[in-house]
């Protein structure tokens, strides 16, 4: 007998036109799941009538032999970073609780469109700053995976998007949204096993998102598979012109011309991720990696990026500085929290409402942010990290002209336990090492499982692509998954 | 480049953070770890180099000049924390 939570999105979709099962069947299978897992404290808030809802919508427009969306019947989770209509949307905030959206965000709106139903929404690192989902004001995800040493130790299923990679890999959703301004797609799909895609900086409409830092900021689906992240992407894009910087492109029909056949595609690899003293298995699964793709047909070739090195610290200019500016508007007069110390004024309440609901982390960006855009520090600061933006993206334009594609490790290291690093700034920040570069130049990137390391965590290889050739990544991706032939599960201990 | 006590109680109040002594007090030296890190930028030849502006070439688009939302004043206000009489309320500004 199928089991419906473990089927992948193109199944549950082709299961629902065919009429093997309905959407409400699935629907209700995956609220079961998620109702279950409350451990794993991936949701903020569940919404299991709305995915009903929108099954039976699914169900009654097939009875009556109407087209079918590209995700009809599938529930899935959404990151609480996406503006719900009706539902509290908090970006993992205590200065957001209780904000319940007036509108709905584009993204969400277009997966809706195409029959999508939602589980609930997302737990996250708090405005998606930080890689391990110990930010949140609503408390740490945990991973569904354990190391096989026989300890206990709860780990960080990465972040931002730490909610979704913990229910995708769960398997308490098929499928959720993320967000990704430095790597939170990716490090965290890599964490936990599964896919993710951050698109071209414009793909996927910003509007609704709460905004982090908007230069960098793309939303883009998590899933088990490289076709679930084509189906889902492709409901997903598209162009919007409530948001400006939306690519007016149309959108590529990326699952259907999905292939793993790589034959004259040149694939490089740079030198420069090969980091001193960097984990053995790491570099190991690399070297699978790029085996694998000469296999699918690739050319191998070496490249430099020679200002890799200064893509993290770059990224902790510009993020911050766009985020001081950007969380501006949680000030307690137009939503969220408001705190009023007796007495006080306007400035007092601004003052106090933000040390109430902002998290460390938030405050400690918003501080960096705000001081590299004060006056006197400014271009030393900001204008200088603008600058060797446009050198990394520079050193990008120039390799295409040696390759097509670009394969990295994800991450510098598996899963770590949660608490291991959160007292580290820094340390968590070089997390993102390898995914920060393609973010500052807005290229399309994505992580794919490719093995167990030896206490049994999954490892994540990164594809990085020319600017609109997501087709590049996800054919790169999809040539990796046939032969990384990745089955490994959590064991349910939730 | 480095941010002593009174640097750091400056920028708090320029973000509109509220923070006790001993809290700006813990950041001096977490943010001059942060600031030390970031200042290896400094070594980069970045001569004739113009500051990106934007990740994708892109050009801005103009639409009509017309209104093209408005009338929802109860949705806007449906969030805010202090709503009177059809406006955001907020304390006394003027003595």
């Amino acid at each position: 007998m199928t089991v419906l939570t473990d089927l992948t999105v193109a199944e549950i979709r082709d299961g629902v036109r065919d009429g093997s099962f309905s959407a409400r069947e699935v629907t209700e299978a995956f609220n079961a799941t998620v109702a279950a897992a409350k451990s794993l404290n991936a949701f903020i808030v569940e919404t299991p009538e709305k995915a009903l809802e929108a099954a039976d919508a699914v169900d009654a427009a097939r009875g009556r032999g109407e087209p079918l969306g590209l995700m009809a019947g599938v529930p899935i989770g959404m990151k609480d970073l996406f503006a719900t209509k009706g539902v509290q949307t908090t970006a993992g905030s205590r200065i957001l609780e209780g904000f319940v959206p007036e509108y709905e965000s584009t993204v969400s709106a277009n997966l809706w469109r195409q029959g999508a139903g939602m589980l609930g929404k997302l737990n996250m690192d708090q405005f998606a700053m930080g890689s391990s989902n110990e930010t949140s004001a609503f408390g740490n995800v945990i991973s569904p995976w354990k190391r096989n040493d026989g300890g206990n130790a709860a780990l960080a299923p990465g972040g931002s998007s730490g909610g979704s990679a913990s229910a995708v890999a769960a398997r308490i959703a098929p499928a959720a949204t993320g967000t990704d301004t430095g790597g939170s797609i990716r490090q965290p799909a890599a964490f936990v096993g599964i896919s993710g895609i951050k698109p071209t900086y414009g793909r996927c409409s910003r509007w609704g998102v709460v905004a982090f830092a908007s230069s960098l900021d793309q939303a883009g689906p998590m899933a088990r598979t490289v076709t679930d992240c084509a189906i889902m992407l492709r409901a997903m894009a598209g162009f919007d012109a409530k948001d400006a910087t939306s690519l007016d492109l149309p959108v590529p029909e990326w699952d259907a011309e999905l292939s793993s056949n790589l034959k004259g595609k040149r694939v490089g690899i740079p030198r420069e991720y090969r980091i001193d003293g960097i984990d053995a298995e790491i570099d190991a699964s690399w070297e699978h990696g790029i085996a694998w793709l000469k296999d699918a047909g690739a050319e191998i070739v070496d490249i430099s990026l020679p200002h890799s090195k200064y893509a993290l610290p770059a990224y902790y200019i510009i993020a911050p500085a766009e985020a001081s500016s950007n969380l501006a508007r949680y000030d307690g007069v137009r939503y969220g929290q408001r705190v009023l110390p007796d007495g006080g004024g306007l400035q007092d309440m601004y003052a106090a409402t933000r040390a109430a609901g902002f998290g460390p982390e938030v405050k400690r960006r918003i501080m960096i942010g705000t001081y590299v855009l004060s006056a006197g520090f400014y271009d030393a600061y900001y204008t200088q990290a603008q600058k060797v933006r446009a050198l990394i993206a520079r050193d990008f334009e120039r390799v295409w002209e040696l390759c097509d594609l670009i394969l990295t490790p994800t991450a510098p290291s598996a899963a770590f336990g949660l608490g291991e690093k959160s007292d580290d700034p820094l340390a968590m920040y070089l997390n993102d090492v390898f995914a920060v570069p393609a973010s500052l130049a807005g290229l399309p990137a994505m992580s794919v499982p490719a093995g167990l390391n030896g206490q049994g965590l999954p490892l994540g290889l990164q594809i990085i692509g020319k600017p609109l050739d997501e087709q590049g990544v996800l054919n790169a991706g999809l040539a990796i998954e046939r032969r990384a032939c990745f089955t490994a599960r959590p064991e349910a201990w939730w | 480049m480095s941010v002593d006590l009174p640097m750091v109680k400056k920028i708090a109040s320029l973000a509109r953070i509220a923070m006790s002594e001993d809290e700006a007090a813990a950041l001096v030296p977490e943010l001059n770890n942060i600031l030390g890190w970031i200042e290896q930028l400094g070594e980069v030849d970045v001569t004739g180099v113009e500051p990106m502006t934007a990740v994708i070439p892109n050009t801005l688009r103009l639409r009509e000049d017309v209104v093209t939302d408005g009338g929802v004043r109860d949705a806007v206000l449906a969030n805010a924390p202090a709503p009177e009489h059809g406006f955001f309320g907020v304390p006394k500004v003027i003595e």
